[in-house]
């Protein structure tokens, strides 16, 4: 009985895993040379954005555009281009809008750097008003020897 | 004082933002930049649509301040330019040379001798290649080339009257003033 069931079971993941081998390239049948050919472009295309429905990355999209370009980049893989070369043939046809990654240029300093800096500046501040909080938080602490007179004439005009 | 002027930060952080987010509002994200603006139009060596033995390459489209138009029979927004480039066509003002993208020979013929014919020559780019050289995503799509074949503006997006008039018709004055100056026709 539960060799029936682990065997069924273990049936039931090796479809699965079939499955989901299968749908990793939802519309497309190309052959990769390798296997290790098939993971970088697929990886490659996933970091890619297709220029038509904007928010899909090549893989997710069914556009034309979409499927011209990941045939592409498949191809270009299996002719041995490296990814930086991938990259430079799309972005030097799409513009830098295709990477999900902006690369690090004068132009992306603001993008990279600006949350560092709010960050910074964020810690900075907080630092410097806890600091003069606790200040005079301390000040408020020492009371002058004629404030203290005045204190107790107070209390025990209240106590009669 | 001074303390009060500090608390006041935050209010024009929150204005400077509110307005940068206000105008995000209005800002088309369909539109790119197009990445070949002052580069050459990318070579390539493709049949005339009408006529099969006639190879045309981008050597072909220089010598004039010209459009390059990209458009499809598949396309619902191409049929609403084309009137429009029919216009343009019989001002002659510039050649209009039409990319037929990822389309059907004989259906794009047809349709031309149907709907009337906007262009100079038709480049037949059966296989989009062209196209993807150019980062076309989608018809119809319009590159200004100058008189040295170098891209100079691209329009994604059906033309009108309105673009026209406001967009590409000064900047091709001034680009054949240019090409004028230049020497070239």
């Amino acid at each position: 009985m539960i060799k029936t069931m682990v065997q069924i079971s273990s049936a039931i993941l090796l479809s699965l895993a079939m499955i989901s081998g299968v749908f990793a390239t939802p519309v497309d049948t190309y052959e990769f040379k390798s296997v290790d050919n098939q993971k970088r472009a697929l990886e490659l295309a996933h970091s890619l954005r297709c220029p038509q429905c904007q928010n899909q990355n090549l893989i997710d999209s069914n556009s034309p555009v979409a499927q011209d370009l990941r045939l592409e980049v498949y191809q270009m893989v299996d002719a041995g281009k490296a990814d930086d070369q991938v990259i430079e043939f799309m972005t030097s046809r799409y513009g830098e809008f295709v990477l999900y990654k902006p690369r690090m240029e004068a132009k992306t300093y603001a993008l990279w750097l600006g949350p560092v800096f709010l960050l910074m500046c964020g810690l900075l501040i907080g630092f410097f008003f806890i600091r003069k909080q606790r200040i005079t938080e301390l000040d408020d602490q020492e009371i002058s020897a004629e404030e203290q007179k005045e204190l107790d004439t107070l209390l025990k005009r209240d106590r009669k | 004082m001074k303390k009060r002027l500090v608390l006041f930060i935050p209010l024009v952080l929150f204005l400077v933002m509110g307005v940068f987010l206000y105008k995000g509002l209005f800002l088309n994200p369909q539109k790119l930049d197009s990445a070949l603006e002052g580069k050459p139009v990318p070579a390539f060596q493709l049949e005339r649509l009408e006529d099969r033995s006639e190879i045309i390459t981008d050597e072909s489209l220089k010598g004039k301040v010209a459009l390059l138009n990209v458009w499809a029979t598949w396309c619902p927004s191409c049929k609403y330019e084309h009137p429009y480039l029919m216009r343009f066509a019989r001002q002659g003002i510039l050649p209009i040379y039409g990319i037929n993208y990822r389309d059907e020979r004989a259906m794009a013929i047809r349709e031309l001798s149907r709907e009337g014919d906007p262009y100079t020559k038709n480049i037949f780019d059966h296989d989009g290649r062209l196209g993807l050289d150019l980062g076309v995503y989608g018809a119809p799509e319009s590159y200004l080339i100058d008189h040295n074949g170098i891209i100079r503006y691209r329009y994604a997006g059906p033309i009108d009257q309105n673009v026209w008039n406001e967009t590409l018709l000064p900047m091709i004055k001034e680009l054949q003033s240019a090409a004028k100056l230049d020497g070239a026709s």
